[in-house]
């Protein structure tokens, strides 16, 4: 073969060329440019346009953070030493640093009790978000809120353990019924932690928080970003298992309970959160008992969670219609009652689904809490549109504090929804 | 300690006030602080210092009261309020008094069902202008767009003001007053209205006051005074009468720095001072006090005078005239029923 | 509670009413009722006690009453003394004002974005991701805020605009932009106008027709009539030329400097505008993704198919893709309008008068009759919403797959 080929060609190369480069508009960022930016003439009037947008936004901007000062105390004198020129007057957030993250209110000496419980909550929280870790963490969790009340609302240490204790013996009887059956388990585990809390409630001396080892804060003492927290992830955990319990009334057979739960549901995705703080703040202590007074914290966390509860029932309801009717078929042939199949087989997958919507309303409802602001409550919004932008030093200082809201809000909205989508990729077992 | 099961598990939460005594009174005592209800923060009436304390014009009073009742001037938890908060704060019971330049009118007496336990400073609506307007007079505001806080009597007359004059306006609804004060500031409204007090104080707190003048009319009454619910006369009395101490010591010349020595040594010749400081009679204990409640109150506070004189007297940056707001004996309208 | 009053069935035992499934449901039913009478009977008991303890009472007749105070932005007749009622129609309509332009400004910039979102240009897709993620990770409240402060700290004050070298000036010297509100000339509808309004409507019908016209052309015969520059000639042609017959009746009140204030024109105050741009532009932002996920939920082998049958690119777009992406776009996007509506009950925060700041907020301080109002504002709310979900069940049925 290789001989006729010798004879019938003059020339035969025997070593390849070396690869040459391709046409330089077809390489490299010029072709990644020609690809992306300038494709067609409409294209590239879009990029244009879009460049000179952020042109324009960062010739604004720039200059006016790089510029900024952190260490005046006034914004008087913040002018003076900028002395015209553009730059921000950041060093209101350095001043008022405490007031934005804890209100104005709260003692001075005890903010490492609501920033430990923060670092805690993230302990708290890992084994929650992050399943590869011990589970043994999620007895911390468990604890988790016992510790951060106590340590945010300081006052008598029995008020915290009395609460645990009944949490623990609902907890154990539960357990102990619950195999002979659900209703009698969870029916009797509630009977039992409100008669420890009853007794426990009595045995508390009456002036038992002036004489505890750590100070009493009275909730009007919190605000800030920390109001906004605490809002947030009480009302979000409150409102998740609420929030289940609605979705399954509602699908229920029971026209009774699904209309209770439709009636409820509609009725609060039907009216705007700030009518239902108006109601916490103007009418819902008309229905409490005329000797109690409920302070306006938790009346607003009943409400907000009454609010995320139906919006999160709207979600897993989503969720359950979703998974295929073999499922519910399966569970009921296997012969486990409506409690085993929800808790065994339906509820699992069910809430698996519901993940992304159970978050995107989590981060709307972080969100909405700033909206307390309104009924005079000072988280980090009514901080600052309230004694910060009031004060004599800092009258006129908008884009730093509002810059600075808008930051801590997206960072933290913005990690939660890149965790949902982390989570998301992560539970899904169906096979791609 | 809890009366049910719900209030049990409310208390467990530990965030239940727990139960409330039959009297307002007891209420306070039992829980060793006052709950006053305060302005959000207008320089000198009540305002948080730096360092986060209270301080001002109506936040003494309710210092005075915490004296007088509880022994101790900082025993109060104050409670922000906003015109639109405070009337639900104090008919639910979350606070104990408001002491938040709140005008005496005869529908929050009667309708609203509140107590007005006297007055401590006589106010009237006002109008801050910039200078630059050149406005000399409220009639020539013909057109203008006025800032004005929501949910005040200020509201009402103001629309009143306008349409008797047969002028028009464009009402600008403010919910604060720090609100207000950065829409006059920025020229989003003409005009800023409110009592001429608050109008003073906030002037007070601009950058050059001097640019801003207040006009010569003041288009209404603007009694303001501390107020409590209706219906506990026992606990109207102590916020009534600690009031009138304040007042009647300035009257008889009672000072913070005299009260513990005519406390001391008792003089025979001034027998209502006498009776003032419990040293005779038993005034404080018709009150259900102890005798030396009015003491306590005046050595914490100072008497009337200097109460006004500390916040938002001529020496202050406020700088408000005594006006009719002197004792009646120096022709102002403040005048205090005898401690007899 | 039927079951207690029924007859025994057969051999029943009252055992059965907790372990027999056929009663059980029964039992769980007449507890749940129990219970939840107990409870408003429990509420309805401590609302009676504490109102009776303040001497208060439930009444609406302070509605009759003169309201007293005065509100800027009103779409009907209203002074301080006409009544608290007619205050609150002011809000209404004040609320349906600000929901209506947002839906409308939301659903623009939603689309623009959402599409823009898909593009092929690198640049494009990553400014509008990030205008979506932007204004999703925020609050609305903040937002509202902002805007409303650019309104008022960054625009000029009208007293900018006086003086022989004004500081600002009006755009085409009919456009004023103040930090007051905006202020645009005003049309005078002079006699004879009414021809002129009727003409328009009429052409508008006239174009709706003849592009139906067009379309059953099309299916009747494959025959195809151009549709732009004839609509927009019916559109604009009638009017303009019934507008000189009739003499120019209608001529515009252009905003002039006067006393503080603009006067004459139309004055859109700067919190309808806060509230209208930041309403819009964080619920595009919402909307955009809502696009987005609908033309992405079309499969390609839609849009290929409809290449190889050899319809023309944009027929592509509107045949086969916009259609079916709709039906998956348009749920949310009413839902996004209705959350439009309630959070437009933010206005409170810059001072609009819609029906949260009349009814749930002055009127409220003034009368003092807080249950009252805030029972009332939530049944507007409701009534709205509840609309609103009817007529989307309506629209989820009239597109619902009709499988045979």
């Amino acid at each position: 073969m290789s001989d006729t080929h010798e004879h019938s060609v003059s020339f035969v190369r025997t070593e390849s060329i070396a690869e040459r480069d391709p046409p330089y508009a077809a390489s490299g960022p010029v072709k990644w440019m020609r690809d992306n930016l300038f494709a067609t003439p409409a294209n590239s009037v879009l990029t244009l346009v879009s460049l000179y947008f952020i042109y324009l936004i960062l010739t604004a901007t720039l200059p006016w953070i790089l510029n900024g000062l952190w260490n005046t105390s006034s914004l008087a004198e913040c002018r003076q030493v900028l002395d015209g020129a553009v730059g921000a007057c950041f060093s209101v957030l350095t001043e008022r640093w405490n007031q934005l993250l804890f209100g104005f209110q709260y003692p001075n000496e005890l903010y490492w009790r609501p920033t430990l419980a923060l670092v805690l909550f993230f302990v708290a929280a890992a084994p929650v978000l992050f399943f590869d870790l011990p589970r043994k963490l999620l007895i911390f969790t468990a604890l988790y809120p016992f510790i951060a009340y106590y340590l945010i609302w300081g006052g008598a240490l029995a008020v915290p353990f009395v609460a645990l204790g009944g949490c623990i013996a609902g907890g154990f009887i539960y357990q102990r019924f619950v195999a002979g059956s659900f209703a009698l388990g969870f029916f009797g585990g509630v009977v039992a932690a409100l008669v420890f809390w009853y007794v426990g409630g009595m045995l508390i001396p009456e002036n038992a928080n002036g004489t505890a080892m750590m100070t009493a804060v009275p909730s009007r003492d919190l605000g800030g970003f920390m109001l906004n927290m605490m809002l947030g992830v009480t009302c979000v955990s409150l409102s998740i298992p609420l929030g289940i319990a609605l979705a399954l009334g509602r699908q229920s057979s029971m026209p009774l309970i699904k209309w209770i739960c439709v009636v409820f549901i509609e009725f609060i995705r039907g009216v705007p959160l700030i009518t239902l703080l108006f109601v916490a703040s103007v009418m819902l202590a008309y229905f409490f008992p005329p000797e109690s007074q409920v302070d306006l914290f938790l009346r607003v966390v009943i409400m907000i969670t009454m609010f995320s509860a139906a919006y999160i029932a709207e979600v897993i309801r989503g969720g359950l219609a979703a998974l295929p009717k073999g499922q519910y078929e399966a569970a009921d042939s296997l012969g486990l009652d409506y409690p085993q199949a929800m808790r065994l087989i339906i509820l699992p997958q069910a809430l698996k689904i519901s993940i992304p919507g159970i978050v995107n309303v989590a981060v709307g409802l972080f969100k909405d809490t700033t909206l307390v602001s309104v009924i005079s409550m000072f988280d980090l919004v009514g901080m600052i549109r309230g004694p910060i932008l009031a004060s004599t030093e800092w009258n006129g200082v908008y884009w730093e504090l509002l810059g600075f809201a808008a930051l801590l809000f997206f960072v933290v909205c913005y990690g939660i929804s890149q965790y949902s989508q982390w989570l998301e990729r992560r539970l899904a077992t169906d096979h791609r | 300690m809890k009366k049910s099961v719900l209030l049990g598990a409310l208390t467990i939460a530990g965030l239940s006030a727990g139960a409330a005594a039959a009297s307002t009174l007891e209420d306070v005592k039992a829980r060793g602080t006052l709950n006053c209800g305060v302005v959000t923060g207008l320089v000198g009436f009540g305002a948080p210092d730096a360092n986060g304390e209270w301080v001002g014009f109506d936040v003494s009073v309710c210092r005075a009261v915490a004296a007088a009742v509880l022994g101790d001037a900082n025993a109060v938890e104050f409670v922000p309020t906003t015109g639109k908060t405070r009337f639900t704060a104090l008919a639910s019971g979350e606070i104990d008094m408001l002491a938040r330049n709140t005008t005496w009118t005869f529908s929050r007496d009667v309708d609203l069902k509140f107590t007005f336990v006297g007055v401590n400073y006589y106010d009237g609506q006002g109008f801050l202008v910039p200078k630059a307007l050149g406005v000399s007079s409220a009639k020539e505001l013909d057109g203008a767009t006025v800032c004005i806080q929501t949910g005040t009597t200020t509201e009402l007359n103001l629309a009143d003001f306008f349409r008797s004059n047969n002028i028009s306006y464009e009402p600008v609804p403010v919910e604060t007053n720090a609100e207000g004060q950065q829409q006059y500031l920025a020229g989003a409204c003409d005009v800023y209205t409110t009592d001429a007090s608050g109008l003073a104080a906030t002037r007070a707190a601009f950058e050059n006051p001097s640019d801003h003048v207040l006009l010569p009319e003041i288009i209404s009454k603007e009694p303001l005074g501390p107020l409590v619910r209706h219906g506990d006369d026992e606990w109207s009395d102590v916020v009534r009468w600690t009031l009138n101490a304040l007042i009647t010591a300035e009257e008889l010349g009672v000072t913070s720095a005299n009260v513990a020595s005519l406390a001391a040594e008792p003089n025979p010749e001034t027998p209502e001072i006498n009776r003032l400081l419990g040293t005779e009679g038993n005034l404080g204990e018709m009150l259900g006090l102890d005798a030396d409640w009015a003491q306590r109150a005046i050595a914490s506070q100072g008497n009337y005078g200097e109460i006004f004189a500390k916040n938002i007297g001529e020496e202050t940056p406020i700088g408000l005239a005594r006006g009719l707001n002197a004792q009646w004996t120096n022709g102002g309208l403040i005048y205090s029923p005898p401690f007899r | 509670m039927t079951v207690m009053t029924d007859p025994p069935r057969g051999s029943f035992r009252l055992s059965m009413l907790i372990n027999d499934t056929r009663y059980r449901s029964m039992t769980f039913q007449a507890i749940a009722l129990l219970m939840l009478i107990i409870a408003i009977a429990y509420l309805a008991n401590n609302l009676l006690t504490n109102l009776a303890a303040q001497g208060l009472n439930i009444a609406y007749d302070f509605l009759g009453d003169p309201a007293g105070y005065d509100i800027n932005q009103r779409l009907v007749e209203y002074n301080s003394q006409s009544s608290h009622a007619r205050a609150s129609l002011v809000g209404i309509l004040n609320t349906l004002l600000v929901a209506f332009l947002a839906c409308i400004t939301a659903t623009f910039f939603g689309v623009i974005a959402g599409v823009l979102r898909l593009s092929n240009n690198w640049l494009v897709a990553r400014l509008m991701s990030f205008y979506v993620e932007i204004f999703r990770n925020i609050p609305v409240l903040i937002w509202i805020i902002i805007i409303f402060t650019i309104m008022t700290a960054v625009m000029p004050a009208p007293r900018a605009f006086r003086g022989d070298e004004p500081d600002a000036t009006m755009l085409l010297g009919a456009f004023a932009f103040t930090n007051r509100g905006v202020y645009i000339p005003a049309p005078i509808w002079g006699p004879g106008s009414i021809v002129v309004v009727l003409t328009f409507l009429a052409s508008v019908v006239g174009v709706i027709a003849y592009r139906r016209y067009a379309t059953n052309l099309l299916y009747a015969t494959g025959k195809l009539l151009p549709t732009g520059w004839p609509s927009l000639a019916i559109f604009f042609l009638p009017t303009i030329l019934m507008f000189f017959i009739m003499g120019r009746p209608i001529s515009l009140d252009y905003p002039e400097l006067g006393g503080f204030n603009f006067r004459g024109g139309i004055q859109i105050g700067a919190p309808l505008i806060a509230l209208w741009f930041a309403l819009s532009i964080y619920t595009g932002a919402f909307i955009a993704e809502n696009v987005r996920a609908g033309i992405q939920a079309v499969s390609k082998g839609q849009t290929e198919a409809a290449s190889a049958l050899g319809l023309r690119p944009n027929r592509v777009m509107n045949l086969v893709v916009l259609p079916q992406a709709l039906r998956v776009i348009i749920p949310p996007l009413i839902s996004q309008y209705l959350n439009i509506t309630k959070n437009s009950s933010l206005a409170i925060a810059v001072g609009y008068a819609d029906i949260t700041a009349t009814l749930g907020g002055i009127t409220l301080n003034q009368t003092g009759r807080a249950i009252e109002c805030v029972l009332l504002l939530m049944l507007f709310y409701l009534t709205i919403s509840l609309s609103i979900s009817a007529v989307m069940n309506v629209y989820n049925k009239s597109v619902a797959l009709k499988e045979r």
